[in-house]
This record gives structure tokens, sequence and C-alpha cells, in this order.
């Protein structure tokens, strides 16, 4: 019987050496005449252990970690084959606690299936919830969405039934589905997981998208940072192509959608759905007023469904067991599955789907299992470079979109950036600010110059320089910021300053400090 | 150095020509020509504005807005180093000093034996290994200073 090993070909597995490991495998398993087969499969999200290396055993998946390309021999000789215990030996897979706790709707076969290749992906559920989505009405594709409970996974959680009825009801000789995968926030990796482990997921979600709204043409736009998504996102349009996924007639019914992969090049702000229209125009990423929405005036003025990666890959499961099975899952407002993004210095980094409804303490403590450093958490940020600072005192904020908000911040696009005890947030506050005046695209008042004097104001505290009047400056600018800026980026740099400044007031008053220690 | 130009010029003229009937084919025209010359020269601005009836002001504008084109060529290497929250969290920032001091550049900046450039990157989706680096396209999770020390002196045999 062939022996199936499985090496993951994503890149946050390639940075570990993920690529030497599959290499030196397939060089052992040639000159040993094994009989095996290697699979470069997408990531199963649990960082710490890659590379993760797998072997199907008849009682399962067994996996290996974190493999060194120098350990493969040896793993080889101690029976990795089979599936035998050796110090790197985890046991099956499935049972591994990380993996055992999740629920699993949006990132199914991530990790699982090789990614390019159809037959596996139809072997694991793939296409139902196209062919489902097929034998309704477009007005019933959308009502099924909509009773979901689905809300953008992009960040603004704006009910994604709701936007696609928008553009359904529109008259328009041509529509757009346009897939934001411009995933820049830090901490986040979930739209890079799925586009380079699962990307007909993807595929599938914005042709069902199509149907349900009238399009005829879809665009992804990656962001240039993820060369190893646009990579396997286009190996994939063209197998989908091939296999009449896309094209003039979808799975032989009389509906045509076709997609293309645009690559961004470089600017944050173009993860803003208007700018993101603007680039994918050819022009600078500068941010649209709205009205007009783009469900009415989008991609070329033309009526466009904008979603995040994540949105769009969840339509499929949807589709396929129904709204009612997907709404079953979470809490509130917030129905569904959220694939959480545990990162920075975190012991158990990596991607975690589950119901809303844990708590920011469970997500840190208990699954992330405190900082890689080993000392205490001070701060977490949930929700990229625009969202809050979180201290330990909120740790008892359930992950959801209301409970967030209702505390000052965001769960954005659900990353954690977890820091230790040596972070100093006033740095921080800095940072905010300073990244907003790098990215801004300048048309708002608000963000180009507010972010300038934000990194000036915060310089003069941190100079101590009548502090105590720059925090009100800081305060009042950041109001203005919030409530004068054309979109997030001025609109949301204002969490992440005043929540350090709000939750960590110490580190910006570093003068009486420095009095009391002499 | 006439030809040199007339030779970007038709290599620039091929590109344009082949992807100028896609929609919204600007960024992928950059794109394709930092890809060819592994910058954007110049003097293909007027072309490609000549080729998609549009004015020079506006390639200009589209070329200088985004951080991924340049106008001149880079190292013969690139080193980037995310500078982003979840790299800060785990010592990004020690290291990017660190190899600014190795290499003897600032960001943007290119080793005078055009060895190396080094630029900044923000975040690059690698934040569960953080810190995190790209090298020639290739990703580095769990930068430390030694893989750093090792780079710096790689890209200069």
């Amino acid at each position: 019987m062939t022996v199936t090993f499985y090496v993951p070909r994503d890149s946050g597995a390639l940075a570990l050496g993920a690529e030497r490991v599959a290499k030196v495998l397939q060089s052992e398993i040639d000159s040993r005449g094994l009989d095996a087969r290697i699979v470069r499969n997408g990531s199963r999200g649990m960082y710490w252990l890659e590379p993760l290396v797998e072997v199907e055993t008849l009682s399962g998946r067994v996996a290996y970690g974190p493999v060194k390309a120098s350990e493969v021999p040896a793993l080889l000789d101690n029976g990795m084959g089979q599936g035998r215990v050796h110090p790197l030996w985890l046991g099956l897979t499935d049972q591994l606690p990380f993996l055992a706790r999740q629920t699993r709707l949006t990132f199914a076969r991530c990790g699982i299936i090789d990614p390019v290749s159809l037959e596996d992906y139809r072997a694991h559920d793939g296409l139902k919830g196209l062919e489902n989505a097929l034998t309704l009405a477009p007005a019933e594709i959308v009502a099924q969405v909509t009773e979901s409970g689905l809300r953008g996974r992009g960040g603004a959680g704006f009910p994604t039934g709701i936007k696609w009825k928008t553009v359904l009801d529109t008259a328009g000789a041509q529509k757009y589905i346009v897939c934001n995968a411009d995933e820049g926030d830090s901490g986040t990796f979930a739209d890079r997981m799925i586009m380079e482990g699962d990307p007909f997921v993807l595929i599938e979600g914005m042709t069902i998208a199509g149907i349900a709204t009238g399009a005829t043409k879809g665009y992804v736009y990656i962001r240039s940072e993820y060369p190893h998504a646009v990579a396997v996102m286009n190996e994939a349009v063209e197998v989908a192509r091939r296999a009449g996924v896309l094209g003039k007639s979808v799975l032989g019914s009389p509906y045509a959608f076709d997609m293309e992969v645009r690559v961004g090049a470089g600017a944050y702000v173009c993860g803003e759905e208007t700018a993101l229209l603007e680039s994918l125009e050819g022009r600078r990423g500068i941010v649209r007023a709205k009205p007009p929405l783009p469900a009415h005036k989008g991609l070329f003025g033309r009526p466009t469904v904008i979603n995040n990666v994540i949105s769009l890959a969840s339509v499929p499961v949807i589709l396929d067991k129904g709204a009612t099975f997907y709404k079953d899952f979470g809490m509130g407002r917030s129905r569904g599955t959220i694939p959480l993004q545990i990162a920075g210095n975190v012991k158990h980094g990596g991607l975690f789907e589950t119901a809303f409804g844990l708590t920011l303490g469970d997500i840190v403590d208990d699954i992330g299992g405190g900082t890689a450093s080993g000392r205490p958490v001070k701060a977490v940020q949930v929700g990229g470079p625009l969202g809050a600072y979180f201290p330990r005192e909120l740790f008892d904020t359930p992950f959801d979109y209301e409970a967030f908000a209702a505390k000052d911040g965001l769960i954005g696009h659900a990353g954690l950036v977890v820091f230790d005890d040596t972070v100093d947030m006033l740095k921080q506050a800095r940072f905010a600010m300073e990244f907003c005046a790098v990215e801004s695209c300048g048309k708002c008042t608000p963000c180009r110059i507010g972010s300038t004097r934000g990194v000036e104001v915060v310089d003069r505290i941190a100079a101590n320089v009548e502090p105590e009047k720059q925090i009100k400056v800081l305060t009042d600018l950041c109001n203005t910021m919030k409530f004068g800026s054309l979109c997030a980026l001025g609109g949301f740099t204002p969490y992440p300053v005043m929540s350090a400044l709000t939750h960590f007031p110490e580190d910006f008053r570093p003068a009486p400090v420095a009095q009391a220690a002499e | 150095m006439q030809s040199a130009s007339i030779d970007i010029a038709e290599r620039a003229i091929g590109i344009i020509d082949q992807l100028k009937g896609k929609e919204g084919p600007l960024l992928p025209i950059l794109h394709e020509l930092q890809a060819e010359f592994g910058y954007v020269p110049r003097e293909t601005l007027p072309i490609i504005a000549s080729a998609l009836n549009i004015s020079r002001a506006e390639v200009h504008g589209v070329f200088t807005f985004y951080h991924d084109y340049r106008d001149h060529p880079a190292g013969r290497h690139v080193l980037k180093l995310c500078r982003a929250e979840s790299c800060q969290s785990m010592g990004g920032d020690a290291l990017a000093d660190r190899a600014r001091e190795l290499l003897g550049i600032d960001w943007h900046g290119t080793t005078p034996d055009g060895a190396v450039t080094l630029e900044p990157v923000y975040c690059l989706g690698l934040c569960a290994c953080s810190p995190s680096a790209m090298l020639d396209g290739e990703v580095i999770g769990r930068l430390d200073a030694e893989r750093l020390e090792e780079i710096a002196t790689e890209v200069r045999l």
C-alpha cells in the first residue's frame, strides 16, 4: 500500500522550513525505494508545531512536529511511515486538543486536502453548496445567506445577505463580485491560510455570490505580501476553469461566472473597500465617499458585491448544510463561527475556528497558553492595527461584535496579538499614529494631518512636555479623527491610541515614576 | 545609452500590449514592468499613458502612490523585515535596529556594494511565528539575531 505523507505548503510552514523537510523526505523516499507519496497540504493552523508532518494510517492521520529537515531520516528509521511513536510524535492529528476543541465549518478542509486537487475537494463535501445553489432561485440563495446571520468577516460586520440583496435588486448590464483579500492587519492570517489551504472554497463562495446577484465576473484582490496565496489561487482558478466550475456554464448550468486574481501593490489602505475598487480600476488607492454604495455603484460604476475572503468562504457550508445549521452556532447577533487568529507573543499561536462567544481570557490563556516568553500578559490587541488594546481586566469580554463594541473595541478580522509585560503602551500608541500617517490615502484631513499631529503629541508626552495638557490634546484629536475621517483608517486609529491611554495610563506618565524611583 | 532606452521601450511596449485589454490594466502593467526590469523605468510612464489613453500625471500618480513600485533597481537581494505589531511583540524592533546596524543602511537603502536593499513591510501574515521576514520572496519565520547575522553575511557573498 502506498504511504501518504503530508507536508504543508502554507507560507507559515514554509517560513519554518517545510520546503526543506519536503525535499529531504522525497529524496529519502527515492533512495530507500519506499512506496510513498507526499501531498503538499495547507496548514492545520498550529504554528508552534510547524512544520507539521502527517502520515496516513489505518486509524487516521498521525502527526509529527515540529520537524526539522535533518530529523527526517531518523523519523523514517523509527517507523514514521507506520505512524510509530517518536519524541516528535503527537498522536492522531484530529485528537490534538487544539484541533479537537474547534468547530471547523469554513476551515473544514484546510490542512486536510491537497489545495489544488478538485477531486480531493469534492471528496470532502466540496461543491455541494454550489450544487444546491444551482437548484435555487437567486432570491432564495440570498435569503439563505441572510437567514444564516453571516456578517462581514473583514471587520465591519455588515450582514452579508443584505449586501447581496442590494446588488440583486440593482439593475446592471454587468455586475461584479470582488473579494477583498488585502489582509493587511497585523495578527491576521485567516485569509492567507484559506487561500493557500483550500482555495476552491473561496472560488465556490464567489461563484455562489455571482449566481445569487447576477454577477458574471469576479476579482480576488490579494496583497502582494502574499506571493504564495497568489500562486495557489491562480493555480486553483485555472483548475476550476478547466473542470467547468468556472466559465460560460457553471457546472453545466445556464449561469456564467469567471474570475481573475489581481495583486495589490503594498498599500494598506486598499483593504478599505472603496480604495480597493479604485486600485482595481487602476487608480491611486484613494477612499471614495459613500454613498453611492459599492452595491449600487462599485467597480467601474457597476453594482458590486465586495466581501472579505472569510465571508465568501463561509457561504458554501451555509448553502450545503442550511442557514439554520450555521445560525445555531454563536451568540446574540454574532452567528456562526469565527476563525480566531492567535498571534504575537503567545505560546500556541495559530488559527482556531469556533462559535462566537468565547471570552478573551479563554482565548489568550487557555487556548493560546499564555505568552511565548513566559512573562505575564499585559495587553492584547484585537482586530489589527486599528483595534483596541485590551488589558487583563477586560478578559471576561465575550468574542462578539457587540460585546467588543461595548468595551470600545472591535473584533475586526479576529486577529489577536498578545504582548507581555515588557511592552511600552505609549510606544504602541505612537506606532498606531505613525502607521496611519504612513498609510493614509490623504483624501480627508483628520486622517492625513491628524495622524502626523498625533505622533508629535505622543512624542511630547514621552518627552514630558506638559503631559496632562498633551493628553487632553490627544484625546480631542482622537475624537476628531474618529468622527471626522472618511474611512476606518483614520476613524479607527483612535481605538489603539485611546485604549492604550485609558487602560495603561501609567505608561503615559513617566515623570512620577521617575521621581518615585529617585 | 540611446539603444538601451530603445530596448527598454520595446520591451515595455510588448508588455503593455499584452495587458492593456484587461479591465483596469494599470496595476498589472506596472507589476509586469517591475518584474521585467526589476524596477519601473521612468521612461515607460509616458508610453503607458499613451497606450491607455490617460494622462502622464495619472500614471505618475498611481506609480508613486504604491509602496511596491521602485523607480531604480534594488540591490541583488531584497530583505524585508516585518515592522508590524505582532512582530513588535516578539522583539522585532530590536532585530530591525540590528539589521540596520549590520548592513549599515537605513530603511529603503541599498548597501554601497549593491548587495542588499532593506525594506520595512507591514505584515507578511506570519504572525503566529513572529518575528518574520522575507528574503528575495522567501518567507522566514521566528527570525532571531543569529539567523539575521547569517543573512547579512550570505547576501554579501
